[in-house]
């Protein structure tokens, strides 16, 4: 949309704040703007972050690619690419990079599946 | 552990295979962002200063510095140059180079389309125009700025960005390794890379705070709407805009206001009326922003070819910084507008910035922002009123996602003056665009420094224990990833260089070693395009391969135009072959004041030819600045634009062993006439065995006013002790 300058108009009902009102208005606002932000990022993930979760796991850039990407395709995301190479860690008794190496291998997706299907 | 390298030598090169060797073992010695130590009312030489921080062990000082007993003060704020080689190898020797300078903030560029790669990239593959940021190379340059902070004696800042589709990732990766600074901001990866909008904010949140786990520094983006925008002056509300979101944001992800840095940058530049124009700007941001820091970065919207141009902008830049606020300082090298900066680039924008915030050290104190001028109060209120109006619309509208679907952002009006030209993004379009999942009812994450929700079991101290230990924790569970790609990596490319480091040839360089590029000015007095077309056949004439103009600006339609190209010139010297003479070495002081009170030496001095100027003479010859007096010389100075005649009845009237004329180099041949006539003169009276004839000047050489006559001649940064040396040793082979 293209419009005019209005703002000799607009900010009339602005000019009864003082400063410090209109500095508290500007982060009343932008408090405003990022509240749904925050909560959508509290409430979902993707796959960098779970990436993110394996790395801080211990486990190789190229393993958590193939491990996160199984996961997108299997659907499993939203449980967690952690939660999924802990299961394994449990199931086998093996710390989480020989877990996610496994998995990233092919092995234990089974497993997986059946902990989620049986879930759902 | 600690590192186990040997600490560097001024007077040797960094090693870059000691620094690669054994680097899966290394690990960062500290984390988080390190401000400056101030001092207040420091005293250097004969100055206070009121706006430094503590001084460097090694350094490098301002070119005049040697006029002040060559001090180098540091000024308080942070100072950032940007490093883009695409090399690390390169990088670093780069970095080493700034911080001498003053730099202790390196920001480390990526290459062009890192940010759309979905994942982290390892190794050292080489970048365009930036490099690939990787675990390896982070480690590297991390470990040799180890190396580096120890020998200048200030902890050094390393700095790159949390951005694009890999944010999270990069995060864990540069908390891991030591990183201490990184930009992330999800506004650009919306509007400047195109990634989904969604998945840009739900990745920043977890990125930020496993930066916030290590007290890395965040910068923001908001500059880019600065350097994005048409008209560059009308895009301050949305600019502070842009601020808050990613401020407000930032917070309520946890992650404290002092470690979080707004990216600000006066928009403007003459021929504008651009202090005037963008001080309003920086007030009314400082009013808001209080509690945040501020990096000040440098204007690039306007930078042309010319560096001269571009110093000036950033010199006005660095004003506007000292008569607010700026926690870091950042610059722009004078060659951004014309090429991927080169490396003495990267000094002479951190030197610009030194020497200014020196030069305006404490001018706050005295000169003061006047808030109640009525302009600038007035400026300072509508911009915030206009971005009070932004966001109002934007809530109104439905949102941040509604206001970029809109085209808010970047749009070349002044809020709420619209053109419908801004960057206009859809919730469902963009790079990644669905692939945000939703976390489950039993949602896992068993790891620190997460955020958001996370179903950990119950009774679980610490997220971790559930696995074991995560890598925040525990840094030996770091994995380490070396060379993926056999051809494009950094032994490949050392090999190519290896013969210039093992023989230690000298050839030309820019921007990486053994580039071989080197670049020439030249005014040809010639029209425009002329000029230019010559210019390239001048460069092949000099063996250039490859010659481009890189600046040229008109002098006069007709009578000509500056030219400058560069070009590779592939040649490679042997020092060995070099002939280089070595200083003469100096005598004591009491060598010499024996030898002279034994002789009772008397000196007679002038400046010649038509010549009013005395400085350097006196600095020779006066007591004060360690001259000749110094060691008891009787020194008669006869003054400027004196006759070659005069000075030499004066040596005969005075019994003086010695004569010095001082000369500055002319177009007549004037200097070498004087020299001549005085040696001829000498000869001619009779005196020539008794007297020692020495001649200096900035432009003078020993080899030249030998050829002339004189038995010595010195240029420019002589001091007293080279010539009373010279005069006793001089005296004692020739008996006198």
């Amino acid at each position: 949309m293209v419009r005019e300058d209005t703002f000799e108009h607009a900010h009339q009902y602005l000019s009864g704040l003082t400063d410090e009102e209109l500095k508290m208005r500007f982060w009343e606002l932008a408090q405003e703007i990022v509240d749904p932000l925050v909560e959508l990022a509290r409430t979902h993930t993707s796959p960098s972050i779970e990436r993110s979760v394996l790395m801080r796991m211990g486990i190789d850039s190229q393993t958590c690619g193939a491990v996160v990407g199984e996961c997108e395709t299997r659907g499993l995301l939203g449980h967690g690419a952690g939660h999924v190479v802990l299961v394994c860690m449990q199931a086998w008794g093996v710390d989480a990079p020989a877990a996610a190496k496994r998995l990233a291998g092919g092995e234990g997706w089974d497993t997986v599946d059946a902990k989620w299907a049986s879930a759902q | 552990m600690s590192d186990t390298l040997p600490p560097l030598k001024p007077n040797e090169k960094l090693d870059i295979a000691a620094l690669l060797d054994g680097i899966e073992h290394y690990h960062p010695r500290r984390f988080g962002w390190h401000w400056r130590t101030k001092v207040a009312d420091q005293r250097l030489y004969e100055f206070t200063y009121r706006e430094t921080s503590e001084g460097l062990k090694n350094s490098i000082p301002l070119p005049a510095a040697h006029y002040f007993d060559n001090i180098d003060p540091q000024p308080d704020c942070v100072v950032t140059t940007e490093i883009a080689s695409g090399r690390f190898e390169d990088d670093i020797r780069r970095m080493r180079m700034a911080a001498w300078h003053g730099a202790d903030h390196m920001m480390v560029i990526r290459t062009a389309g890192q940010s759309h790669i979905d994942g982290l990239l390892e190794g050292t593959p080489e970048g365009v125009g930036g490099i690939a940021v990787t675990r390896k190379q982070c480690r590297v340059t991390r470990r040799a700025l180890d190396l580096i902070e120890d020998e200048v004696g200030r902890p050094i800042n390393f700095h790159s960005y949390v951005s694009g589709v890999a944010g999270p990732e990069i995060a864990v990766m540069f908390a891991e390794e030591g990183v201490n600074g990184a930009h992330q901001d999800p506004q650009y990866n919306i509007l400047y890379r195109n990634i989904n909008m969604y998945r840009s904010f739900v990745d920043a949140a977890v990125a930020k705070r496993i930066m916030r786990s290590v007290r890395m520094l965040q910068i923001d983006g908001a500059h880019n709407a600065n350097a994005t925008a048409v008209k560059a002056w009308k895009v301050m509300p949305e600019l502070l805009v842009q601020h808050a979101i990613n401020c407000a944001f930032s917070v309520a992800v946890g992650m404290p206001k002092e470690d979080i840095a707004l990216s600000t940058v006066p928009p403007d530049a003459a021929p504008a009326p651009c202090m005037r124009m963008d001080l309003p700007y920086a007030v009314a941001l400082r009013d808001l922003f209080g509690g945040y820091k501020l990096r000040a970065q440098q204007n690039t919207r306007y930078m042309e070819s010319d560096a001269r141009d571009a110093t000036v902008s950033h010199v006005m830049n660095l004003m506007i910084s000292r008569l607010t606020s700026a926690d870091i300082q950042s610059t722009i090298t004078p060659d951004e507008g014309r090429n991927v900066p080169w490396h003495y680039n990267n000094v002479h924008a951190v030197n610009t910035a030194k020497q200014s915030l020196i030069g305006m050290d404490g001018l706050r104190e005295m000169v003061k922002v006047d808030r109640e001028n009525a302009e600038l109060r007035d400026r300072v209120r509508e911009l915030k009123e206009r971005a009070v109006l932004f966001l109002e619309a934007m809530v109104a509208d439905g949102g941040y996602f509604a206001g970029v679907e809109e085209a808010y952002f970047v749009d070349s009006g002044e809020y709420p003056e619209t053109n419908d030209d801004g960057i206009r993004r859809f919730a469902d379009g963009g790079l990644c665009a669905n692939t945000i999942v939703e976390r489950a009812d039993d949602y896992l994450a068993p790891v620190c420094h997460h955020f958001g929700v996370n179903h950990l079991p119950r009774g679980v101290e610490k997220p971790c224990h559930v696995i074991g230990g995560c890598t925040l924790c525990d840094r030996e569970k770091v994995p380490f990833i070396d060379e993926l790609d056999p051809e494009d990596n950094v032994n490949v490319r050392l090999a190519r260089t290896a013969e210039l480091r093992e023989k230690g040839l000298v050839k030309p360089e820019v921007e990486w070693a053994g580039d071989g590029i080197v670049a020439v000015t030249m005014f040809l007095p010639a029209s425009e395009r002329i000029a230019e077309a010559a210019a390239l056949e001048l460069g092949r004439a000099m063996n250039l391969i490859d010659p481009k103009v890189i600046h040229k600006q008109v002098m006069h339609p007709a009578e000509g135009t500056l030219v400058e190209i560069k070009g590779c010139l592939n040649v490679a010297i042997d020092p060995s072959t070099l002939v280089i003479t070595e200083p003469a070495p100096v005598l004591s002081d009491e060598e010499i004041r024996e030898f002279v009170a034994e002789k009772n030496l008397r000196c007679v001095a002038a400046t010649v030819g038509m010549d009013e100027h005395s400085v350097g003479m006196l600095e020779i010859i006066d007591i004060k600045h360690g001259g000749l007096e110094k060691w008891g010389f009787t020194c008669t100075y006869l003054g400027t634009s004196v006759a070659v005649e005069k000075v030499l009845d004066a040596a005969i009237e005075h019994a003086a062993s010695v004569v010095l004329i001082s000369t500055i180099i002319t177009h007549g041949d004037m200097h070498r006439t004087n020299m001549e006539k005085l040696a001829d003169l000498a000869v001619e009276k009779g005196v020539r065995g008794k007297l020692l004839l020495i001649a200096g000047g900035t432009q003078v050489t020993d080899e030249q006013a030998k050829g002339w006559g004189m038995d010595a001649g010195f240029g420019r940064r002589t001091k007293g002790i080279d010539v009373a040396s010279f005069i006793v040793k001089t005296m004692r082979e020739r008996g006198m």
